[in-house]
């Protein structure tokens, strides 16, 4: 037995392989996979990025130098990037474009967030469900998943969006409908692999309900790999989402949504491109970084995809 | 006997981003037309010896040696292409699992064809027909239905026997047989061994024979050597096993069951640091 | 050679035909169901979302009797289920409505403008996977090298960039500044009259009518919508022949290959891509399908006159059975490529054969 001649750190104490509570050995895991994450640089700059879009979306009253709707016609019509006062030039309605693509971050992350937090329970309860009880159940409910998974997305969005009608709440719905298949197909998988393990029959055998049972003991099992596919789809959603605010669906002038400034820019393209360039960037960068921040967390939390 | 095959200090090394690996630590032996077993645990080198003498160690690892000669052509010395003639050629190599050595969307009777009209220029007809001899040789009784049918609708025998036919129809003078009979059936392993024996003896060919099984080693082989941690640990004649000296080799000869003997406690290898100095 | 073993080598060649047909059945009640799916889904936007679907079709400004009339012809009167039933079997006979806007039925609009995008669809995959297959082994056979990351930034900004929005900055590039392709639409109008159509397919027409002129100004205008759609193509196609690849390549039976003596070149491409043939035609057949639905975007972008175009224009004037009746056959389109290629896979590959 080594005597510990220097004070242990909080590194060994997360390290320990002997840990004396819970908390100390979940915090000690997500040490373990925080380092290898963190090992990969390009997954870090996808992280940076969604935090610095966080950011920006919160502080956008503080940052933004212009304000996003009202605009000032008469001097600052169709500017060119680098006018002084105005960074990325200014659209057709005098109104400051970075400004505007500021006060966006609002409506990605709006969008973003709603989708993910509608489709990723309903496909995660139901790929449980499926998965956990089995039998008609799962035949059912798995043909459901299969026929939703074998749409073309973007077309049927669009299908929806346009029954429903003009608005942003109504765009997230219609993303929404088509995003959860994934989920609930791997949700169904991790439960299939856990449900015939010795810790679930003995939870069963203890009397434990099988709505106790998805809950307490089965989900935690399916999250990392269902937020791990969340993050890569949100990429997918933003593209989605600018789609349809590009063509008149979803979001609505005078909104800074991306998609929207790009629409009202299509008609400036070949002599003011700034005004539909500027948007498209920062969708570009923004899906940049939700895919790499995606890759980085299938890679540290599931080593076998990773290809290594 | 004419010597086939020296090695002199070969070692393989993979530098990782942890450190270096060395999994052959300095192996040293020579090899004439006899048969030769080369016996280990996993990660005792035994595989990566072999391999490396074909030449088949993965890129990043590297390989260097004192002397590596093959029948006169020093194997360090020659180019890569010089190297990858010789393989298929005179050096040949039998892998493990015919489940996944094997090619699964070619046939068979391709698969063996290509060796042969890789190292020589023969005709279509010819090397069909060389190999429906090879298939006969390993003693499959219908070549010409095996010669069409795909890996994965054989057994595992079969596709062991087609495996070595693959490899011997070149004719080459040494092969490496890399624990060719552990994923096999015990019944079908002593039909393929009793056919290597065959090809092997006829052929006059010198056998490198790599398993961790050292009873199966000891009775094919005319010579053994005992590898642990990359090193060889003792070298002694097949007959002489018993009077084995190193303590790992008596370690392993002490585990064989014996049918009859009761020994309480089982004994177990007991491992010493010293072995892997 | 035991009895066993004897047994055991041979696979009754009549055993074959009952798995076969389970298959079968198996793939046609999947077929159905999806179809089936598809349409019970567009039925439910198109009659069930919207409070009148009468008005949704017809527009706000439609006069009392127009709406009357429509009410009655999509049976809007009856229960639920046997409006469905109604709905099913005239899509199922073709009939999806007639375009408020264009007043023709949908059915034949679509036949018009379908070609359009199956051209431009089949371009954009050729591109892809002629330079795809190649990235992808390339990158797989020397990793972390140059090319695999150039292959990888290929794929990350594949996925995250909007397709219409490179279509316009690509169309001010090539078009605007540089001035080397043809914009807008499939054909120029000085051709328009000239030209006739066979098979749909302009490249092909042109080409097979001897008019090379009017093939070289079709060329021009497609190149750059089937390169950008080529594009996409290629990002998803190298990507996956990268992974199968790399896959492949960590096989024993290659180590076994080269023991054999054979050369780089045979290994790579008459044995690893060899395996991983099956699999990537399968992909190539997802990507195909992948660039239709991607060609809904970008059609508007370059008025090229395709399904993507219809449907989308079509949502812009709310013409709501042209939508629907666009999706439909975008839809089946799509589940069929699927269903294909996933049958294609099933039988092709030797190793998935065996039961």
């Amino acid at each position: 037995m080594t005597v510990e001649t220097t004070q242990p750190t909080l590194r060994d104490w997360l390290l320990s392989d002997r840990p004396q509570s819970r908390r100390q050995a979940r915090l000690g895991r997500a040490y373990v996979t925080w380092r290898q994450f963190s090992a990969n640089r390009l997954a870090v700059i996808g992280l940076l990025i969604i935090i610095a879009l966080v950011l920006v979306a919160a502080l956008a009253d503080v940052i933004a130098p212009h304000s996003p709707v009202i605009g000032d016609l008469t001097n600052a019509y169709l500017k060119p990037p680098g006018t002084p006062g105005y960074l990325l030039g200014t659209d057709d309605l005098g109104r400051d474009i970075l400004s505007r693509l500021i006060y966006g971050s609002r409506w990605t992350l709006y969008i973003v967030v709603l989708v993910a937090i509608i489709s990723a329970p309903i496909g995660l309860i139901i790929g449980m469900v499926s998965g956990y009880l089995g039998g008609w159940v799962d035949v059912i409910l798995m043909r459901i998943t299969d026929i939703f998974l074998a749409f073309p997305k973007l077309v049927l969005a669009l299908a929806f969006a346009g029954a429903l009608g003009a608005g942003i709440e109504n765009a997230v719905i219609a993303i929404a409908i088509t995003s959860w298949p994934p989920y609930a197909r791997l949700a169904r998988a991790e439960t299939m692999t856990v449900r015939r393990s010795d810790y679930i029959a003995a939870v069963q055998l203890m009397g434990a309900s099988p709505l106790r049972i998805i809950f307490r003991h089965v989900m935690p099992l399916c999250i990392s790999s269902v937020i791990v596919r969340v993050t890569l789809d949100m990429a997918g959603v933003i593209l989605t989402a600018a789609g349809l605010g590009f063509l008149g669906l979803g979001a609505q002038p005078p909104l800074p949504e991306w998609g929207v400034m790009i629409a009202s820019g299509f008609k400036y393209y070949l002599d003011q491109w700034w005004v539909a360039a500027m948007p498209g960037i920062a969708i570009l960068i923004v899906s940049l970084g939700f895919n790499l921040l995606g890759d980085g967390l299938r890679d540290a939390l599931d080593p076998k995809e990773s290809g290594q | 006997m004419t010597t086939l095959l020296t090695v002199e200090n070969l070692k393989v090394r993979y530098p990782t981003r942890t450190g270096v690996i060395d999994a052959v630590r300095g192996v040293s032996f020579t090899l004439g037309r006899e048969r030769l077993g080369i016996v280990g645990e996993s990660g005792s080198g035994k595989s990566q010896t072999g391999r490396a003498i074909m030449g088949l160690t993965p890129p990043h690892g590297l390989v260097t040696a004192d002397r590596l000669n093959f029948s006169g052509i020093d194997l360090l010395s020659i180019s890569a292409r010089e190297r990858r003639s010789l393989r298929g050629k005179r050096i040949a190599m039998v892998l493990q699992d015919p489940k996944y050595s094997l090619d699964p969307v070619m046939t068979i009777g391709r698969q063996i064809t290509e060796t042969l009209r890789t190292h020589e220029k023969v005709s279509k007809a010819e090397a069909r027909d060389r190999a429906m001899a090879m298939l006969e040789a390993v003693q499959i009784r219908d070549p010409g239905r095996v010669y069409d049918l795909h890996p994965h609708e054989v057994s595992g025998g079969m596709g062991q026997r087609v495996m070595i036919a693959m490899m011997l129809i070149a004719g080459p003078e040494l092969l490496i047989a890399d624990e060719p009979t552990s994923a096999l059936d015990v019944t079908v392993q002593l039909d393929v061994l009793r056919i290597m024996d065959k090809l092997v003896s006829e052929r006059g060919m010198g056998l490198i024979f790599v398993s961790h099984d050292l009873r199966l080693v000891s009775s094919f082989c005319d010579r053994v050597i005992v590898m642990y941690a990359g090193k060889v640990v003792e070298e002694l004649k097949a007959s002489e096993l018993n009077n084995a000296q190193h303590p790992y080799t008596r370690g392993l000869l002490n585990c064989m069951p014996v049918i009859g003997e009761n020994r309480h406690p089982l004994p177990v290898l007991d491992r010493k640091p010293e072995w892997a100095a | 050679m035991s009895t066993v073993e004897r047994k055991m080598q041979v696979r009754p060649k009549k055993g074959r035909a009952a798995p076969f047909f389970m298959g079968l059945l198996r793939f046609l009640v999947v077929a159905v169901t999806t179809y089936l799916g598809l349409l019970a889904v567009t039925f439910f936007i198109g009659r069930v979302i919207p409070i009148d679907p009468a008005l949704a079709i017809a527009g706000d400004h439609a006069p009392q009797q127009i709406l009357e009339r429509l009410r009655r012809e999509m049976h809007l009167d009856q229960p639920l289920y046997l409006q469905f039933y109604y709905y099913l079997v005239s899509a199922l006979s073709g009939d999806f409505g007639t375009s408020v806007l264009t007043t023709n039925p949908v059915m034949d609009d679509i036949r018009r403008v379908f070609p359009a995008t199956m051209e431009l669809a089949t371009v954009g995959t050729i591109i892809g996977a002629l330079f795809g297959v190649p990235f992808g082994v390339l990158a797989a056979v020397r990793r972390n090298s140059f090319i695999d990351q150039i292959v990888r930034v290929i794929g990350l900004v594949g996925y995250s960039v909007p397709v219409f929005w490179l279509a316009m900055v690509s169309l001010v590039i090539f078009y605007a500044k540089l001035n080397w392709v043809a914009y807008p639409g499939r054909i120029d109008i000085a051709f328009e009259y000239s030209f006739t159509p066979i098979t749909g397919f302009f490249l092909l027409d042109s080409a097979l009518q001897g008019q090379w002129d009017v093939f070289w100004d079709v060329f021009r205008h497609i190149i750059l919508p089937a390169s950008l759609l080529g594009y996409f193509s290629l990002a998803y196609i190298s990507r996956m022949t990268r992974s199968f690849m790399l896959n492949e390549l960590g096989q024993e039976y290659i180590v076994a290959a080269r023991a054999k003596g054979l050369s780089e070149t045979r290994v790579i491409w008459g044995h690893a891509l060899r395996s991983a043939a099956v699999p990537l035609i399968t992909v190539i057949a997802l990507s195909y399908a992948g660039l239709l639905e991607g060609s809904v975007l970008t059609e508007i972008v370059f008025s090229w006159p395709g399904i993507g175009f219809y449907i989308t224009s079509s949502l812009r004037n709310a013409d709501m059975n042209a939508v629907l009746g666009g999706t439909i056959v975008v839809g089946t389109v799509f589940i069929g490529i699927n269903l294909i290629s996933d049958l294609l896979y099933r039988t092709l590959d030797p190793r998935t054969r065996r039961k």
